[in-house]
């Protein structure tokens, strides 16, 4: 049989078994047994075991089809391998489960316990529920090779059907409140039982995605061409009006959102004022600094004890606005104590003495020694929210604070826009490109760095004040290196130097899954956040380096790609493909 | 911009030497720590520093091979000291740690060493060598996420309590004489474990034939190649011997303070790497000299310098001088103390 690769299909198959035993060992299938999706049968644990393997059974036969060569038949093969591949992993998968259930290994591993060999077997027990175990992974295998027998459009569609239909289910929560808030709550009671979407509801959000699909893409298609219109003073315009737009529509959501929404997407809007900050030192300065936490610290813990009543040292009582030029002014420097000594160095040198700062920084908010000041273990308690005319802002009224963070990073977008397409956000990007050509033509370099640090810092106690308006109160574990990695995730998984990319970061990561602290959408997973963080950092790292919404110069350079004399040199003549590219660069 | 970091320069070095003259002045005047407290703070500095080596030579083998840090080689040393702890739990259940202490502490060794090895090519093959290519903040990022993956992922595993080993035989908790000098047994044990894997590891680069291809891998990759080297094995070889050196460390550790938990390896890791760097980085017996080094700048200093200038609660201070001993190296002689071995693209 042409194209049926026996070794191909048995190595993706073991790597579909090795993803279900991780996700039982490490506890993320019994945790999210419960919490049902596609109400009655499909829980949020089994789409969690079972999602790789239509994966592993599509790739089992997934050949690059070379140019000028034929591509490969379709057909019987395809859905072969992948019955192979699932069956592999079933396979695998069986054989753990006659371990965990032979041998008492709970005092190692604490997850494999009882539990989860009734829940797997579905309380058949072992010899019976293997049957189950080995043949539900074979056929979502073979599913997977089938996705090759239809057209690619098509496929697209039923993948993407299938992704709204679970993240309907999974958001459950946003649609249900958005529709009580429009006075449709009827509908949400109607589509929803106990927190999963009824199977009836789930066939027909992926029927209406699967239709909608195609129109959407043109819709897509439409919207970026009005934005990235050819015309110079069109696009300014059609980019006015689109900022508008947004604008109009962030009036607006909180109204739509409940307080509980509200509160989380402020906490969006703390890390996205931060992300947008480290954004200019990561993604257009290009330098990596993992203690960035230390800035937000500092904002934090100088408006707490100027503003609070209880202020282990100070007796001032400032207002939130009297106390933010302080704190700007500690940021900045803060920004230029620890710029200075670190800009000289490699890249890497940087992001570790970064990080020590960012420790010590902690440590002493922590110490004995300066807990005359600061509190120490204790932290600065009492911290009044933002006198607003008559209001105040703070962390009990999540709406003011979102309106409040909102326009903070409006503020702070502006000003990376305006930084981007000035002579520093220039000279930024010619530093980060070839750090030896930039100064050869006349740039400052140290000085255009230290100028990134800087305003990078003054965008972090710029959060550090909100935070500390916000949450009332500051302990120093509150400013853990955690913070830094995860401001770093949302810039990398958005988009490095893309203010976009970090928006939709910033809100997929810290509005779903949460902040180092905060719960998100998903308050359930705030165990395995951390695993997802780091998995979500490496497999963007490998796959797609430039994020999700990427600024196209940054992803050359992340890719290695060198599109420049080269590229130009070595064309065929009349190669009207590279000149069009190196037009688009 | 020099004149800053003259400044700093100047300033360290008057801070330093007031320190210490306060804590001068406070015991010839009869406070703070009489000599036998001075002597176990020296101590217990070698023996954590001795350990900190041990990381260190997988971060600098690591970072000559392939020019990037690999932040998640602390969680390789964490995995060998969890997993040890669990075969050493084995053995005191079965009463072989009390009845054969040297044995069973060979059995943790070993187990602490296949682990940390194998978690070590594991991360090699899955994570790195598809980023061979590409601009060095890659790969370290990519670290960043495997530390933090694999953290979590021995949280879920074996669950976030801390497990402590069981205790010591009474002989390793007692204290030894050593040249006039009494050390506490497990404290003199790490030390000559430590000594006696590196004098190891030295002899392995020195004269064996992977040795040598490691050396001329970290030398330039692309001439290691034609000269008939498998560039492939010999960097899975050297994430290979970098994981045994952390899981004897993980075994150490497990000496020393005898609690494991999924985040052990965090500040041990970034320790380590400040050793590597003071060291030089690529040089092998300079990680080494770097980590006792550290642990004397950490077991020593906080009492030597900052007591001196009356700052309460020195020890928590701890964490602090070593990184501040990791940013004053890097600002003032990157290169490390006993020079940095790399190949020339690399140092660019």
């Amino acid at each position: 049989m042409t194209g049926f690769d026996l070794r191909r299909s048995l190595r993706w198959g073991s790597i579909a078994g090795a993803v279900m035993v991780f996700t039982c060992a490490v506890g993320l299938f019994e945790a999210f047994e419960d919490r049902l999706l596609v109400y009655p049968f499909l829980s949020l644990g089994h789409v969690l075991l079972l999602w790789f393997l239509p994966l592993a059974g599509y790739q089992a036969t997934n050949e690059p089809v070379l140019e000028g060569m034929e591509a490969p038949s379709k057909g019987l093969h395809n859905v072969v391998a992948g019955l192979v591949a699932g069956l592999a992993g079933g396979i695998v998968m069986g054989v753990f489960t006659v371990v965990v259930d032979a041998l008492d290994v709970r005092d190692v591993f604490v997850r494999l316990s009882v539990r989860l060999v009734d829940l797997l077997t579905h309380g058949w027990g072992v010899p019976g529920g293997l049957v189950l175990i080995v043949a539900v992974p074979a056929l979502l295998g073979m599913a997977g090779g089938m996705l090759h027998l239809v057209s690619a459009s098509a496929r697209r569609r039923l993948i993407l059907a299938l992704e709204w239909a679970l993240v309907v289910a999974l958001l459950e929560q946003v649609f249900s409140q958005v529709l009580r808030q429009i006075r449709l709550g009827a509908v949400g009671d109607i589509i929803f039982t106990r927190r999963a979407l009824e199977w009836w509801a789930a066939l027909a959000v992926a029927a209406l995605v699967a239709l909608l699909s195609e129109r959407a893409r043109g819709g897509v298609g439409r919207i970026r061409g009005y934005l990235f219109a050819a015309d110079a003073a069109r696009r300014t315009r059609n980019s006015i009006w689109s900022a508008l737009a947004v604008l109009a529509f962030l009036i607006v959501l909180p109204q739509l959102l409940g307080s509980l929404l509200s509160e989380l997407l402020a906490n969006v809007g703390l890390f996205l004022l931060m992300g947008l900050g480290l954004n200019i030192v990561v993604g257009l300065a290009g330098m990596l600094d993992l203690g960035y936490v230390a800035f937000f610290a500092v904002g934090a813990y100088t408006v707490g004890v100027l503003t609070s009543p209880i202020s282990p040292r100070f007796d001032l009582e400032w207002s939130w606005w009297a106390a933010l030029p302080v704190a700007i002014l500690m940021s900045v420097v803060a920004g230029v104590l620890v710029g200075t000594p670190v800009i000289r160095m490699r890249g890497d040198y940087l992001a570790i003495v970064t990080l020590g700062f960012g420790e010590i920084v902690r440590i002493l908010f922590l110490s004995d020694w300066l807990a005359p000041t600061f509190g120490g273990a204790q932290g600065v308690r009492n911290v009044p929210g933002i006198p607003v005319g008559v209001a105040e802002i703070r962390g009990s009224q999540p709406v003011g604070v979102l309106y409040f963070a909102f326009g903070l990073v409006l503020v702070a977008a502006w000003v990376s826009w305006a930084l981007q397409e000035s002579r520093l956000g220039r000279a930024w990007t010619a530093i980060r490109e070839d750090e030896t050509v930039a100064a050869a033509m006349g740039i400052n370099v140290v000085r255009a760095k230290l100028n990134a640090f800087i305003v990078g810092a003054i965008l972090a106690g710029l959060g550090g004040a909100l935070f500390a308006a916000k949450v009332g109160s500051i302990f120093p574990s509150s400013f853990e290196l955690l913070v830094s990695i995860i401001v770093l995730v949302v810039v990398i998984v958005g988009g490095m130097g893309n203010i976009p990319g970090v928006a939709v970061g910033a809100v997929l990561l810290i509005g779903v899954l949460g902040g180092p602290t905060q719960p998100g959408l998903l308050a359930e997973f705030a165990e395995f956040k951390l695993l997802i963080y780091g998995a979500l950092l490496v497999f963007m790292m490998l796959r797609k380096p430039e994020g999700l919404l990427p600024s196209v110069r940054r992803s050359r350079e992340l890719r290695g790609e060198e599109l420049s004399q080269d590229a130009w040199l070595d064309r065929p003549s009349g190669d009207v493909e590279v000149d069009a590219r190196l037009a688009g660069g | 911009m020099d004149t800053f970091l003259w400044i700093v320069r100047v300033g360290a070095i008057i801070l330093l030497i007031w320190g210490v003259a306060g804590t001068v002045v406070q015991g010839l005047s009869g406070q703070g720590p009489t000599g036998e407290a001075w002597r176990d703070l020296v101590v217990a500095g070698i023996a954590q520093g001795a350990m900190y080596g041990l990381i260190a030579l997988g971060y600098s083998m690591v970072y000559g091979v392939l020019g990037f840090i690999n932040f998640a080689h602390g969680e390789v040393f964490m995995s060998g000291g969890m997993v040890g702890f669990f075969v050493a739990n084995y053995l005191w259940e079965v009463r072989l740690w009390e009845t054969n202490f040297v044995l069973a502490i060979l059995l943790v060794l070993l187990s602490s060493i296949l682990t940390s090895t194998l978690v070590a090519v594991i991360v090699e093959r899955i994570a790195y060598r598809p980023l061979r290519a590409s601009p060095r903040l890659i790969p370290l990022i990519t670290s960043i996420g495997i530390s933090f993956f694999l953290q979590y992922t021995f949280a879920g595993l074996f669950g976030v309590a801390v497990k402590n080993y069981p205790p010591p035989p009474d002989s390793l908790r007692s204290r030894v004489s050593l040249l006039g000098l009494e050390i506490e047994g497990s404290k003199l044990l790490v030390i000559v474990v430590a000594v006696a894997t590196m004098v190891g590891l030295y002899l392995f680069v020195e004269k064996t034939r992977t040795g040598r291809s490691i050396r001329a891998v970290a030398e330039d990759k692309e001439i290691a190649a034609l000269m008939g080297i498998d560039v492939n094995r010999t960097i899975v070889a050297t994430f290979a011997v970098g994981g045994a050196m952390a899981g004897v460390a993980g075994t150490l550790w497990a000496l020393l303070f005898r609690g494991v938990s999924f985040i052990t390896g965090f500040l041990p890791g970034i320790k380590a790497f400040t050793a590597a760097v003071l060291g030089g980085i690529g040089n092998l017996p300079g990680a080494m000299a770097g980590g006792v080094l550290l642990g004397l700048f950490e077991g020593v200093g906080p009492q030597l310098v900052l007591a001196g200038f009356g700052i309460p609660g020195v020890s928590q201070l701890k964490d602090v001088v070593a990184f501040t001993a990791l940013v004053l190296v890097l600002i003032f002689k990157p290169t490390g103390l006993f020079g940095e071995r790399l190949s020339a693209e690399d140092r660019a």
